[in-house]
């Protein structure tokens, strides 16, 4: 059978969820081919708002070429479909090209509404709707010094956001007496107004612009129909969206009458074998203008081209949760009175600035709707309650009432939720598909994102997911198994409690005391390395030797031809021409391989066991340290000079980095360490990727926590700001001893702050607040370790014994016959197998 | 180099105290290299052949010594696949298995021999 050629026209978020469910449905059945006016694939439109804070066009992709050529599906950017032609079933491009399709998807979104005032077509205004209008505000933005946008809605709230990060003074213009007046409520409204107001951003409500004009301190005036006027360099439009239904328009699709492709419960149009998805389409009157009810109208079309008519979009829930200019706003079901004899309960805090309004039925049994402002955490559960058409409690009241003395809030418990309750919108996750993910075997946050993708869209459900993941495991009678390996039936939190409370010095009494078996490779290291993090012996004691992995063992990194790396340390990346000069001596005379590595500093490759204690030997001599770069432990604090040499540093960030680097050189933890010192915003130490990550301001250090590279990099949480020298010196010992004592093995500190219930919040209150009273504590564990700090290579050339080790033959003083090298680029690398080194030229 | 006395004969390779306890040492024997644990919980002495066939490199002497059940093995330090030491037998894959030599403690001596 020959495959079903689809042609999507779009490819926004829903088009592009629509070709990802369809050739998941079966890709051997379709040939698919997508259009694009836009010279990117899908991207996030949700997210749109980081390209401000730094993300780029690639962070927000949701799909590259890569993946769609892998998986055979065509696709034409920059080119717009212009024309359809039924009888012929054949779609005509911009550019004249012809495709035909067996099936037709429209997948054109919505555009941005720019109301008819006179002027608002001039440089410097602008929509925000894609990436390529993001830049031009971005250009906008050098030139202005003020900036305005057009609209109080949720969208206008966003590009209000981008103007404040573009540094702007900036100005929100709306029509209607409040802001959000879809989906707030006056209250609502009003106090979100003040808090915007409270960040510097002006507000106008019920203002009419009836012109744009040229200014006069400004580069525009816009003159409103009360006769008041404002001054402003630039302009953003942001009121409303309409369906971008031009083509169907133009081709007879039947359109409804104030825009938009009508559909029915298939999403099928009017005409034979043609689709309508996203914000392009009408169903029922109505225009969906969330991502969510988009992706499930892509899910439903596909299904139905798959032959399966049962699936239907029956509407979709338009809650919304979301944090504009950091403050969390969220509405649920009907807020504004349409519903007869409908009775609600207020929650106004003045103090706190939080508003919450819930809704109720004339009867009181039901949700109607809610309004919140300021604090959100009650979303979860009403959005159940609403969604699930659940009874209310006796007292509906305290959903919204802060909880009291630390009374769990008098929520309704996740169990009460049947199996259809959606969990995650973005990805159509319900309470059902996580039962059956967990019944498949998923024991974590991080296990349940892997299979569901449940909370990995907009996260607005992470909170709730957790429960439903903790109560079905409960519920299971799963004991969530974490041992490390069949000698311990402990996880690695609790030998490291065991070993710290028992004040356990050795793997062997650790075996007596609480294992079985002779150990193995995963538990031996892991226990070595908490040994050390909490007693901070010699590695290389007998009672250790044998505990520990090849890297440590030998005090270097073991290559692929089992010969070692050698890399001394240098804090702060910072070294004297003389020490370099020693350095280039070692790696001449042994004929090392040599590298500047990223984290500043210089790997030597290829020095065989009975070689490395000579050259160490001549390191040490000459002032240079180990590096630990075999450890699970500290290894580089990466710095710029700061404002030792540089015009734009704030703060000694390379001085401060090498007294960082001393202060926790040599340490053990469950992974490797790595820090970030920049002494200036600018950040050219990028120290938001490492797991400790610091940049000064005016105002001194911000400390960020959790930032990787590796294969998921990830930025670090701002844990907190303005800090002195001595206050990061107590909030790192802190925080870096409580991820030593709770994290699993192997685990980064990004996956330990994730896998945190209650996240870096949870953190600040540990580790600021005391909250387990445990801060004496974890700093006196940290003086302990930073006063036992050795040299391990220092120790090791001095003792005979140790040294014995160090030979490739314990009877002989030949080294590795076996090994073969090869020179290119005049340095000598492995002839390993399977790996074809070939010259570049 | 006659290899019928050596291949019947134990040949004294290092004192006891060369060896570490829980760990490995490599030994160069009959032009072989050789691998020798010590491990002190089961008072026993293992030989086998010091050649990695996964990473195809000299370095199992380097490894972590475990068990699982009653099997005494020795995990790669490069790539980690297991080693019966007593029977050369890879856990991980059936169609690898490594070399075994006797080995014995005699008069503070490790000794080794091919076996036969």
């Amino acid at each position: 059978m020959s495959k079903q050629r689809i042609v999507v026209v779009g490819n926004g978020m829903v088009g592009h969820k629509f070709i990802d469910t369809i050739i998941g449905n079966d890709e051997t059945k379709y040939e698919v081919i997508t259009f694009s006016e836009e010279s990117r694939l899908a991207y996030d439109r949700v997210q749109l708002s980081y390209f401000f804070s730094g993300k780029t066009a690639e962070d927000l992709a949701l799909t590259d070429a890569a993946y769609y050529e892998e998986n055979g599906i065509k696709f034409v950017l920059n080119d717009k479909v212009v024309d359809l032609d039924f009888d012929n079933r054949n779609v005509i491009t911009a550019s004249g090209r012809v495709e035909s399709y067996d099936k037709l998807v429209l997948a054109t979104g919505s555009y941005p509404f720019v109301p008819p005032i006179p002027g608002n077509d001039q440089e410097h205004c602008h929509v925000y709707r894609t990436i390529d209008d993001l830049e031009d505000i971005t250009k906008s933005g050098e030139t202005s010094k003020t900036g305005v946008v057009i609209g109080g809605g949720l969208l206008g709230l966003e590009a209000g956001n981008a103007l404040v990060n573009l540094g702007v003074e900036t100005h929100i213009v709306e029509f209607a007496p409040r802001l959000m007046a879809v989906q707030l409520d006056d209250g609502g409204g009003a106090l979100l107004k003040r808090k915007i107001e409270d960040l510097g951003v002006h507000v106008h409500t019920e203002k009419a612009t009836t012109e744009i004009v040229a200014g006069k301190t400004s580069r525009y005036r816009m003159n409103f129909a009360d006769g008041s006027h404002l001054e402003t360099d630039m302009i953003i439009f942001s009121a409303g969206i309409r369906p971008q239904d031009e083509l169907a328009r133009k081709t007879g699709i039947p359109i409804g009458e104030r825009g938009g492709i009508v559909i029915n419960n298939h999403c099928e149009t009017g005409v034979e074998d043609v689709y309508a998805i996203g914000e392009c389409a009408l169903w029922e009157n109505f225009i969906f203008g969330l991502v969510a009810p988009g992706y499930q109208m892509a899910k439903v079309a596909a299904a139905h081209m798959h032959g399966d008519s049962e699936t239907e979009f029956t509407g979709a829930d338009m809650s919304t949760k979301l944090k504009l200019l950091g403050i969390d706003v969220a509405s649920i079901g009907e807020v504004h009175g349409k519903t007869p004899g409908a009775q609600s309960y207020t929650y106004h805090d003045e103090i706190e600035q939080v508003y919450k309004r819930l809704i109720v039925s004339a009867d009181g049994t039901k949700m109607v709707g809610a309004v919140l402002v300021g604090d959100v955490e009650a979303y979860g559960t009403l959005l159940q309650l609403k969604l699930n058409d659940m009874n209310l409690p006796a007292n509906p009241s305290v959903l919204i009432l802060p909880s009291s003395g630390g009374e769990e809030a008098a929520g309704m418990g996740v169990d009460a939720l049947p199996d259809t309750a959606a969990i995650c919108s973005c990805f159509d996750v319900s309470k059902g598909d996580i039962k059956n993910a967990v019944a498949a075997g998923c024991c974590s946050m991080g296990e349940l994102k892997a299979s569901t993708k449940a909370a990995t869209g907009c996260g607005g459900c992470s909170a709730l997911a957790k429960q439903v993941l903790d109560s079905e495991l409960a519920s299971l009678g799963f004991e969530v198994k974490k041992d490390i390996c069949e000698h311990f039936a402990y996880s690695r939190q609790e030998l490291a409690d065991i070993i710290r409370v028992k004040k356990i010095k050795t793997f062997s009494a650790l075996l007596d005391d609480c294992g079985s078996g002779l150990g193995c490779e995963i538990c031996k290291p892991a226990v070595a390395n908490i040994l050390a993090a909490y007693w901070n012996e010699y590695v290389l004691e007998d009672a250790h030797v044998g505990l520990q992995d090849t890297n440590d063992n030998y005090l270097g990194n073991m290559q692929k031809d089992g010969t070692y790396s050698v890399v001394p340390r240098m804090p702060g990346g910072e070294v004297t021409p003389d020490g370099l000069i020693v350095i280039g001596q070692v790696a001449k005379e042994f004929n090392l391989y040599t590298k500047v590595t990223g984290g500043a500093r210089v790997d030597l490759f290829g020095a065989q066991l009975h070689e490395l204690p000579t050259i160490w030997k001549k390191l040490v001599d000459a002032g240079f340290e180990t590096g630990h770069a075999y450890g699970k432990s500290l290894r580089t604090v990466k710095s710029c000079v700061g404002n030792t040499w540089c015009r734009y540093g704030v703060k000694n960030s390379i001085g401060f980095a090498i007294d960082l680097e001393n202060r926790y050189k040599g340490l053990r933890s469950p992974h490797k360490v790595k820090f970030g010192v920049s002494g200036c915003t600018r950040e050219c130490a990028e120290a938001q990727g490492k797991d400790f990550g610091l940049i000064a301001t005016d105002g001194g250090w911000n400390l960020y926590f959790g930032g990787n590279g590796g294969m998921r990099p990830r930025h670090g949480d701002l844990f907190a700001s303005d800090l002195t020298d001595e206050q990061v010196r107590t909030y790192v010992d802190r925080i870096y001893m409580f991820y030593i004592r709770t994290a699993d093995r192997l685990q980064r500190t990004s996956v330990w702050l994730e896998n945190l219930e209650g996240g870096i919040e949870y953190l600040r209150e540990v580790i600021i607040n005391d909250s387990l009273n445990i801060n004496a504590e974890l700093e006196a564990e940290m003086d302990n370790n930073v006063a036992n700090y050795q040299c391990e290579w220092k120790t090791t050339i001095e003792s005979p014994e140790k040294l014995k080790r160090f030979k490739h033959f314990i009877n002989s003083d030949e080294g590795d016959s076996k090994l073969a090298f090869k020179i290119i680029r005049g340095q000598r690398f492995p002839l390993a197998k399977e790996i074809e080194i070939t010259e570049l030229v | 180099m006659d290899m019928t006395s050596s291949n019947t004969n134990w040949t004294d390779i290092c004192p006891i105290n060369d060896l570490t306890p829980d760990a490995g040492i490599c030994a160069l024997y009959n032009e072989q290299q050789v691998a020798i644990f010590l491990c002190k919980q089961t008072n026993s002495v293992y030989a086998v052949g010091n050649f990695d066939p996964f990473g195809e490199a000299n370095v199992l002497s380097r490894g972590i010594i475990g068990s699982t059940e009653d099997i005494t093995y020795v995990a790669s330090p490069l790539y980690k696949q297991r080693f019966n030491l007593a029977t050369g037998e890879c856990l991980d894959s059936e169609e690898h298995k490594i070399k075994t030599f006797n080995v014995r403690i005699e008069n503070e001596q490790v000794q080794l021999k091919e076996a036969s």
